[in-house]
């Protein structure tokens, strides 16, 4: 398995190499560049201008410059941030634990209730309760996250009150108190679940599928004929190979929630990564941008792996070598 | 009935009815089926693909699924109880206990999941206290007795590190485990390489002398029926067509669907051009005939009451009960030939 992690990951370089130019050529197609950023915003001289153009090296052959580029984010330094005028790691830095509690929070929801409807559904496939399941999944895959997202914050922040329409925590409380913690909760709750929700309800359909699927296999009734129970068919024989499908989700979900956060993070303003992306698109701040779509892809790289080896881990029938 | 009949008769099933849904309605695959398997005896079913065979050996361990299907009449007794009238939580405590099955297909049969020492030692824990160390020494013990070498290493195997023979060897290990009074095994060897076919028969055979258990064995194969069986019931379209012991049954058959199996086998002192075959397919549950004979439209003999009386179960000496209206005894009512041709 190390080998093979080992292996994966050295095959991964090439890759990103690729995807490295990919980038580097799309934000030098865009329009304008990160001069302003890195000089004296009040010194309007043309002259200067010029001259810290070429000092700087915007005038350099675009091979030159992407060769600076990427020994520099190689090396950790992932250039300054045209907006912020500092440095674009810390502001990820910044801004990531907060996505990737947003993340962790909205897969700990996905699951739970993937998992409760999932199994309820599978095993009473065709009654009321399978057909309600099913009919608030469809709902779930249909309406965009914005509008959700929109909804949820009318119905439960404005009309219920129940959870804070905007930000990750909140100003008053002490950082590290039980309060804080609680207050960070708090205000995740909602944008996780709107971002959760949509693989919740393909999860859950998929769960469902599958524990119908499995149940008619012929080992269910060499089971059923060894005097095992029906519950204990369903939870252990069917459940450990329906989750052999889900588990393996697991990898690519770590890019698909980090994505998708994007649009989540902007309508709750949730201070997080899918936010910065945003705002930097908007304010045309490439190092950034370069430095998050990096960031994307590797992680679209390692969740493939993750899920990769969580495949050998859940089903035997699979080694990896 | 005496008590005493009680007393050999393992399995008892008297004039069961098992059905599917199909568009609502119930068809039935097995129609009106009484046998009784003796303690210690080796039955076999014959018959074609669609017969009804399976249908009614897993109507007896009640594993049809209850979604579409239906046991709606008759009684299996097992040991003086009817496993009809039982609910799913009492079925689970004869099921791999008392009656034990194995199926035609090792490969899907163990969940791929889990090592085989699992599988084989769920049984020990559905039915009896046993600790885990202990389980897991029987379950050594249980795969060494049913052939297997090696088997400290393979009970921490997953199935689809065996080949197939191994397979059903380990699913008969399993069955065995609690001492089963019946083993029913449907088509246990189909699935299998000739060779591993034999082997597999012996080892039924060996088990069944070491443990006294009777099986009810489910084939298609005549040549495993010859090997295997103390008595024969051939099915045909849901219904017995005719029973008896083997070696009566196979000298001089009484049915002409029996007669037409036999003549069917190639044999290997004969050189012949073609392969005698029966002519048509087993009527499909929606398009069986509700009046005659299921067979006559494929029968050789089939004369003009074939499509119009429906011909009874019925003794026709030497231990042969037979299901023809070639025999008088097999008229319903006892009506002769000649007045049923004159309504």
């Amino acid at each position: 398995m190390l080998k093979y992690s080992l292996r994966r990951i050295l095959g991964m370089i090439p890759m990103l190499i690729l995807i490295s130019i990919v980038v580097f050529t799309l934000a030098k197609l865009m329009p304008g560049d990160a001069l302003s950023g890195e000089i004296d915003p009040t010194n309007t001289n043309p002259e200067y201008i010029e001259n810290m153009r070429e000092k700087l090296g915007y005038n350099d052959p675009y091979y030159k410059q992407y060769i600076r580029w990427i020994t520099d984010f190689a090396q950790g330094d992932f250039g300054k941030s045209v907006r912020y005028k500092t440095k674009v790691s810390s502001i990820i830095a910044e801004k990531l634990p907060n996505t990737i509690f947003l993340g962790v929070a909205s897969l700990v929801i996905t699951y739970i209730l993937a998992f409760i409807m999932g199994i309820y559904a599978g095993r009473k496939p065709y009654t009321l309760g399978d057909h309600a399941i099913g009919g608030f999944n469809y709902f779930g895959l249909a309406i965009p996250s914005f509008v959700a997202g929109v909804f949820a914050i009318y119905l439960f922040s404005f009309k219920l009150g129940w959870f804070p329409s905007n930000g990750s925590v909140d100003i008053m409380v002490q950082e590290g108190t039980l309060e804080y913690w609680l207050s960070r909760i708090h205000h995740v709750i909602l944008p996780a679940l709107v971002l959760g929700m949509l693989s919740t309800a393909s999860y859950t359909q998929f769960l469902r599928n599958d524990i119908i699927e499995n149940s008619r296999k012929d080992f269910v009734r060499t089971a059923k004929a060894k005097g095992t129970s029906q519950s204990k068919i369903y939870n252990v024989h069917i459940l450990r190979n329906s989750i052999i499908p889900l588990v393996t989700f697991l990898g690519f979900d770590i890019v698909s929630i980090i994505g998708g956060a994007v649009i989540t993070e902007t309508i709750f303003t949730y201070p997080g990564i899918g936010q910065l992306f945003l705002t930097s698109v908007q304010a045309r701040d490439y190092s950034v941008l370069m430095a998050i779509t990096m960031m994307f892809s590797c992680l679209v790289l390692v969740g493939n792996l993750v899920a990769d080896i969580l495949y050998g881990i859940v089903d035997p029938r699979i080694r990896l070598e | 009935m005496t008590t005493k009949h009680q007393d050999t008769n393992l399995l008892k099933v008297e004039n069961l009815h098992t059905g599917f849904f199909i568009n609502n309605e119930l068809h039935n695959a097995v129609a009106g089926v009484s046998f009784d398997v003796k303690r210690k005896e080796v039955v076999c079913v014959v018959g074609e693909s669609g017969c009804g065979k399976s249908v009614m050996s897993l109507s007896i361990m009640k594993l049809l699924p209850e979604m579409n299907s239906k046991i709606s009449d008759g009684e299996i007794l097992f040991e003086g109880n009817d496993l009809v009238k039982k609910s799913d939580k009492q079925m689970r405590k004869v099921r791999g206990k008392d009656i034990a099955m194995i199926f035609q297909e090792p490969m899907t049969a163990l969940n791929p999941v889990f090592t085989i020492g699992y599988q084989l030692q769920e049984v020990l824990f559905n039915h009896m206290k046993i600790s885990k160390k202990a389980a897991r020494e029987r379950a050594i013990e249980l795969l060494k007795e049913v052939g297997i070498s090696r088997p400290e290493r393979i009970i921490d195997e997953y199935p689809h590190q065996l080949s197939g023979g191994m397979r059903q060897r380990v699913m008969i290990a399993m069955a065995i485990a609690i001492h089963p009074k019946l083993l029913i095994a449907d088509e246990p060897t189909t699935a299998l390489d000739v060779t591993v076919q034999a082997q597999i028969l012996d080892l039924l055979k060996d088990i069944q002398e070491k443990e006294d258990m009777a099986i009810m064995l489910i084939t298609h194969d005549l040549g495993v029926v010859a090997e295997m069986a103390d008595r024969v019931l051939v099915m045909y379209a849901g219904q017995i067509v005719e029973s008896g012991v083997v070696t009566e049954l196979f000298a001089n058959p009484s049915h002409p669907y029996t007669e037409s199996l036999l003549q069917s086998i190639p044999r290997m002192d004969e050189v012949t051009d073609k392969l005698n075959t029966i002519g048509g397919v087993v009527p499909s549950l929606e398009n069986m005939p509700k009046v005659g004979c299921r067979f006559a439209d494929r029968c050789p003999k089939a004369f003009g009451d074939c499509t119009k009386i429906t011909p009874q179960l019925a003794d026709v000496g030497n231990g042969h009960q037979t299901r023809c209206l070639l025999y008088d005894a097999c008229y319903p009512d006892k009506t002769s030939k000649k007045e049923e041709v004159k309504q």
